[in-house]
């Protein structure tokens, strides 16, 4: 979400679910939507129906290339140049929204310029597309009068994550589809309450709001010209400290200006309210905590919900971290992979069993509404979080959910005021939701972007250094999830049913390579990164492309993420787990 | 939209324009009998069940019929009767009628037909040609698709176009021979079918049913738990345990449709392998332990550990499964006790 908080100033589905029906064209990549989000895939479905233009850009053949107007399968990693190609397209036959360009943006000559060279035939070379589909495709977008651009982890789980988001961001407010209805740049999450994990502040550098803890670096902008707006003599700083610079590989042209604390503000806003000192000490990301954690800082991990042993890059490591650590407590409904290693298990109460709410992809708050009682002695996880904090030293009497709802209304403001238990009864309300006459907001950056105008930026293509495919390695491995199983597993193989219709891991590989490599369908393979090996069954169809295979992560028995990369994306610190090179061998033929 | 005043058995109904005559009545609550045709979808005109008699031009399906200023329909003559019984009784003939060991006893459209119409056991004996008997498809194992229960009305066929979009299902074969079948007459779990069952939750008769159905006592309304698309659901509790899923049609999102995991995904939350007590590795085995024995334990590590390298010795994974407000208390309980090395999933 880094990449959209950098150019728009906020980082969620601009648009709503219900809207996608309405699009004239629709722009998918990295996201198998029909598997993913399946009701989303409804919708484009639907869209498609209604003679809505359907343009898929995606390594593999997912079930919507089926139907769409026009598949770009390109080699996987090459987005930004598939993006800056599109883009190119659009200028030089100078179908852009040149009102919107010109009222609404900046930095237009700017991206012109640096797109110059990515012509077709020079983008057909990288991406392995067609020149004429480069075309095609660009046409095809900026003639529609409302573009729904739709992504998902194929986009930012890369190394250079933050780029492709920025890079197919330019596309959206190049034909002028941000702040208008059907269209949009809509990140889709993927798991019940991601967007609201990062609404609450479980990250590092921000509390519930956005709102900045130290520095002003990453999400945020909109505080940064908050603080502007009260201070209008502070002039932008001569020089620009360049560690502030988010990375080299983007050209800002909007400065970081110097001296601000903001963030010293929100500090004693939450200090206050909270009766507590708080720290200004830089925290750590999650891959941070596993991978560059050279000194152990960190000693002692409490982890809730969370099952990163086998959904995180490089799980050997991961489990190597955790085993080293002085006291790990897991809290959550199930012995997991994760759970095993830890020296507390705390049992939590599943969504069934407690109150409170879920914030969706498009930013709609929902009320969660307990059913039944807690399974044996579990308790909801607001109350396990409670009583720990109590024997810590803590002053907590939270009696509800909504006691807990309320405080946080009342501490983010411009994001949940207006957002009453009361209100959220039906239906729930989208925020920003700044009052309680405020109808919820389905459209963002209607009149003018979070960051007040939208800013072009320039990004190069770059061959992904972190894993290449060489001689040793010649397969790209690209990940990806099932309809019929979910993430790793933790509540899908507990259906009988779900287990059946996919009991098992199948490698997806082109018919060439598995006739190269002397494979039939479902023998058992080898495949081995530069991390570590793992033997998978195959599956041989030309959804994928020569050269590249392609796994899922919910199988602790082929658990991909042994061979996946934990480089990351340096700007929002996201693994690149879409791209792996690897190794492909027979491991033993199928037993017939 | 333009509002249209039309006549329905001497009363004057207000509706919009666009509307079918069939779904102005029902929305006023004035029954005619009907089969084929369901609120989500585009009308059929498959079953006749529904004619009526429109003055100045005879009998006509209401389901196809538009409103239109000023009509005056009829849904109660006798020439309306003798026509719909005709229609109704080819129908229910060679249908497998054991309503009491059906899962759709007493919500069975079928059934609301006979009982409005009035069947006639002699007639119907005179009608029957050949008991129909055709294999049920066992196949998926969530439902059970049961031709011998199918009234042909094509809502599951519509349904799988028109809501989902995979078009698995069609009409096969002809005359009495006709079926609704996957490509090549396959088995349902050998077609592109993604098992989410909204043909099942349409279906009038029994010919789709979910297996293992239990009903539910009562149903909770809440939000799904899979992925962030956030569809609303009503789970179905009975005793305590939650023994089904439907979605809620009220939600703005998924207006009460579903995926496979949404629907047939409930089965961990009453898991036996769910953890129902803190546990506390002793020489590397778990042992029960008490609430007050775990969580003084970890109170005690933490301040531990944080005393001796530093607040920041402490860290925190939170959850993209739990509530907001139980991520609020998270970071808040990690911020407090001095750290900011908090994160989730979002990244993965």
């Amino acid at each position: 979400m880094v990449g959209l908080a950098t150019v728009l100033g906020s980082g969620a589905m601009t648009n709503t679910i219900a809207e996608i029906t309405g699009a004239d064209v629709i722009f998918v990549t990295g996201s198998n939507t029909t598997e993913n989000h399946p009701i989303i895939g409804y919708r484009i479905r639907e869209a498609v129906r209604k003679g809505a233009k359907l343009i898929v850009a995606d390594p593999r053949v997912i079930p919507l290339a089926k139907i769409a107007t026009l598949h770009l399968q390109f080699k996987p990693g090459t987005d930004v140049a598939l993006f800056n190609g599109l883009v190119h397209v659009i200028i030089k036959e100078g179908l852009e929204d040149k009102d919107y360009v010109k009222k609404r943006t900046q930095g237009f000559e700017y991206l012109s310029s640096m797109v110059e060279k990515y012509t077709p035939e020079y983008v057909a070379l990288i991406t392995g597309v067609s020149a004429e589909d480069i075309v095609r495709a660009a046409r095809l977008f900026a003639v529609g009068k409302s573009g729904s651009i739709i992504y998902c982890m194929g986009v930012t789980q890369h190394t250079c994550g933050t780029e492709n988001v920025v890079a197919l961001t330019n596309l959206s407010l190049l034909t002028g589809n941000l702040g208008i209805p059907h269209a949009g740049m809509n990140p889709l999450r993927g798991q019940n309450n991601v967007q609201g994990a990062c609404d609450m502040g479980c990250l590092p550098n921000v509390f519930p709001g956005y709102q900045p803890v130290y520095g002003d670096r990453d999400t945020g902008t909109y505080w940064r010209r908050l603080k502007l707006e009260k201070d209008k003599s502070l002039q932008p700083a001569e020089e620009v400290d360049p560690s502030k610079l988010i990375t080299d590989s983007i050209e800002f042209e909007r400065p970081v200006y110097k001296g601000m604390s903001v963030s010293d503000e929100i500090r004693a806003k939450f200090s206050k309210a909270w009766k507590v000192e708080l720290s200004d000490l830089p925290g750590r990301t999650i891959a941070e905590m596993f991978h560059h954690n050279p000194s152990r800082r960190n000693r002692v991990m409490y982890i809730v919900g969370e099952n990163p042993v086998l959904s995180n890059p490089d799980t050997d490591h991961v489990r190597r971290c955790l085993e080293e650590m002085d006291f790990v407590v897991v809290q959550d409904i199930f012995l997991t992979e994760t759970a095993q290693l830890a020296d507390v298990v705390l049992p939590a109460a599943s969504f069934a069993e407690k109150d409170g709410t879920f914030t969706n992809t498009e930013r709609r708050v929902q009320r969660v509404r307990q059913a039944i009682k807690p399974k044996g002695e579990s308790k909801a996880d607001w109350e396990i979080i409670q009583e720990l904090a109590r024997r810590c030293g803590l002053d907590w009497h939270y009696s509800s959910p909504q006691e807990i709802w309320d405080e946080i209304r009342i501490l983010t403001p411009h994001y949940f005021l207006g957002m009453s238990y009361e209100r959220l009864e039906t239906g729930g309300l989208q925020w920003p939701c700044p009052a309680v006459e405020h109808p919820g907001t389905a459209i963002l950056h209607k009149d003018k972007f979070a960051r007040g105008i939208g800013q072009f930026s320039t990004v190069e293509y770059r061959r992904l250094a972190a894993d290449v495919v060489d001689k040793e390695y010649p397969f790209i491995l690209t990940t990806g999830r099932k309809l019929y199983q979910y993430h790793t597993r933790t509540m899908t193989a507990k259906t009988d049913g779900l287990n059946r219709l996919l009991e098992e891991e199948l490698m997806a590989i082109n018919p060439q390579d598995a006739e190269r490599l002397g494979l039939n369908a479902h023998d058992i393979a080898k495949i081995t990164s530069r991390r570590g090996s793992i033997v998978s069954k195959i599956e041989i169809t030309d959804q994928v492309l020569p050269g590249v295979v392609c796994m899922s992560f919910h199988f602790a028995e082929t658990a991909v993420n042994v061979l996946s990369d934990p480089a990351v994306c340096n700007m929002s610190v996201v693994s690149g787990l879409k791209v792996a090179a690897v190794r492909i061998e027979k491991a033993c033929e199928v037993q017939k | 939209m333009r509002k249209i005043t039309f006549v329905i058995n001497g009363r004057k109904i207000e509706t919009n324009e666009r509307n079918t005559i069939l779904r102005a009545s029902l929305a006023h609550g004035i029954y005619i009998p009907h089969l084929c045709d369901h609120p989500d979808l585009t009308p059929f005109g498959g079953c006749r069940l529904c004619v009526v008699e429109i003055e100045g031009r005879g009998l006509t399906i209401s389901c196809k019929a538009p409103v239109e200023e000023g009509l005056v329909v009829q849904t109660e003559t006798p020439v309306i009767n003798k026509v719909r019984r005709i229609a109704a009784e080819l129908l229910i003939v060679n249908h497998h009628a054991e309503c009491l060991q059906c899962v759709r006893n007493t919500e069975c459209k079928l059934q609301d037909i006979a009982a409005y119409i009035g069947i006639e056991a002699d007639h119907l004996q005179r009608l029957r040609q050949t008991a129909g008997d055709h294999p049920i498809d066992n196949s998926n194992p969530f439902f059970i698709r049961n031709p011998n229960k199918c009234v042909l009305c094509g809502i599951c066929v519509r349904t799988c176009e028109e809501i989902n979009g995979v078009r698995v299902l069609d009409f096969a074969f002809r005359g009495y021979e006709t079926k609704i079948s996957t490509l090549m007459n396959k088995p349902i779990n050998e077609s592109v079918c993604e098992s989410c069952g909204e043909c099942v939750v349409r279906c009038p008769t029994g010919a789709l049913i979910i297996k293992d159905y239990q009903r539910p006592d009562r149903v909770v309304t809440t939000i799904c738990p899979y992925c962030g698309t956030g569809c609303g659901i009503q789970l179905g509790v009975r005793g305590n345990k939650v023994v089904s899923v439907r979605g809620d049609r009220d939600n703005p999102i998924n207006k009460g449709q579903l995926c496979v995991k949404g629907r047939f995904g409930y089965h961990f939350i009453d898991h036996p392998d769910r953890l129902t007590t803190p546990l506390i590795k002793r020489n590397g085995a778990f042992v029960k332990a008490s609430w007050d024995k775990a969580l003084e334990l970890v109170a005690t590590k933490f301040k531990e550990a944080q005393d001796r390298y530093g607040p920041e010795a402490l860290a925190g994974l939170s959850s993209a499964r739990i509530t907001n407000e139980e991520n609020y208390l998270f970071q808040k309980l990690l911020r407090c006790l001095g750290t900011n090395s908090i994160d989730h999933c979002a990244r993965l």
